[in-house]
């Protein structure tokens, strides 16, 4: 992880993209671990059949988790990230790869504020949950 | 347009849930982030929480028998609405500063606004809520405005 500095940014710039595939049991533990027993996202003919899903479900918080991970991983320990913002606007399900990026949008050199969008996409492109962030890089 | 939503479901717009006492442990932190393939050791090691743990934290916990046959704990604070099949709808937070393990937090949840809209797949209703979470001497450390989208 590298340190990020205001004088070396700009608009434009783009944050790592990361590849994310959950497995079966990559879903179960992270629902577990939010206390979830929502079966659409463990339950494939439940989610097929009852909720009319495509398949079992990759919950639209996760997908937010990586949009936060996108940008927290890029800062390490660089500032702070203060405002996270996402829509889940397409589902994904169990054996898709998705990608989580993003792109600096404002830097601005007196307050250390950087905004940057991000995203998550499917391998086709399509855009699932888009989001933006606000950072503060420390002084 | 306001065919679904009826007068005493948009009475509740603006009220608010009783507060929760969260109390934010080490091994929740460190299964969370194991789950979710964070990256950094602080988080993996339970050192501070990920900005998207106090999802799970505030998420409702309910008894065996009052899960519904979906799953789901039935969210006592939502008002009688005629579609019933729950999707997050996104989020948008403050994050004031990192949770650490061993904190107590205050969560303060209102129910600020809900609207219908035509989905590609049919009516949806979409309820936004404001959540505060705060320790308890008051200091602030989540503003959340997250939206549900009934189905």
């Amino acid at each position: 992880m590298s340190t990020i500095s205001i004088d070396t940014l700009a608009i434009g710039d783009s944050l790592p993209e990361r590849a994310h595939t959950p497995t079966n049991v990559s879903l179960f533990l992270y629902n577990a671990a939010i206390w979830n027993a929502h079966r659409i996202h463990y339950d494939e003919s439940y989610s097929v059949n009852v909720e009319g899903h495509p398949g079992v479900v990759i919950d639209g918080p996760l997908q937010g988790d990586w949009l936060a991970q996108t940008v927290i991983n890029w800062l390490g320990e660089s500032g702070s990230m203060v405002e996270l913002e996402y829509s889940n606007r397409r589902a994904s399900h169990l054996g898709d790869t998705v990608y989580s990026g993003g792109k600096v949008t404002a830097v601005d050199k007196e307050s250390h504020r950087v905004e940057i969008d991000i995203f998550v996409k499917n391998e086709a492109g399509d855009v699932l949950s888009p989001g933006h962030a606000v950072v503060q890089l420390d002084q | 347009m306001s065919e679904l939503i009826s007068d005493d479901a948009r009475a509740w717009i603006g009220k608010s849930a009783p507060p929760e006492r969260l109390e934010v442990n080490r091994s929740d932190i460190v299964k969370y982030s194991i789950a979710t393939e964070q990256q950094q050791e602080k988080y993996l090691n339970g050192d501070e929480a990920p900005p998207m743990f106090l999802f799970g934290l505030l998420r409702p916990v309910g008894r065996m028998e009052t899960l519904t046959p979906d799953g789901l704990v039935p969210d006592s604070f939502v008002p009688e609405l005629p579609l019933k099949r729950v999707m997050a709808g996104g989020t948008k937070m403050q994050l004031h500063r990192a949770v650490k393990p061993g904190e107590v937090l205050v969560a303060k949840k209102s129910l600020q606004d809900m609207f219908e809209k035509n989905g590609s797949t049919g009516p949806l209703i979409f309820v936004v809520y404001e959540l505060k979470v705060e320790t308890e001497a008051g200091e602030p450390i989540l503003t959340e405005h997250q939206t549900r989208i009934f189905r």
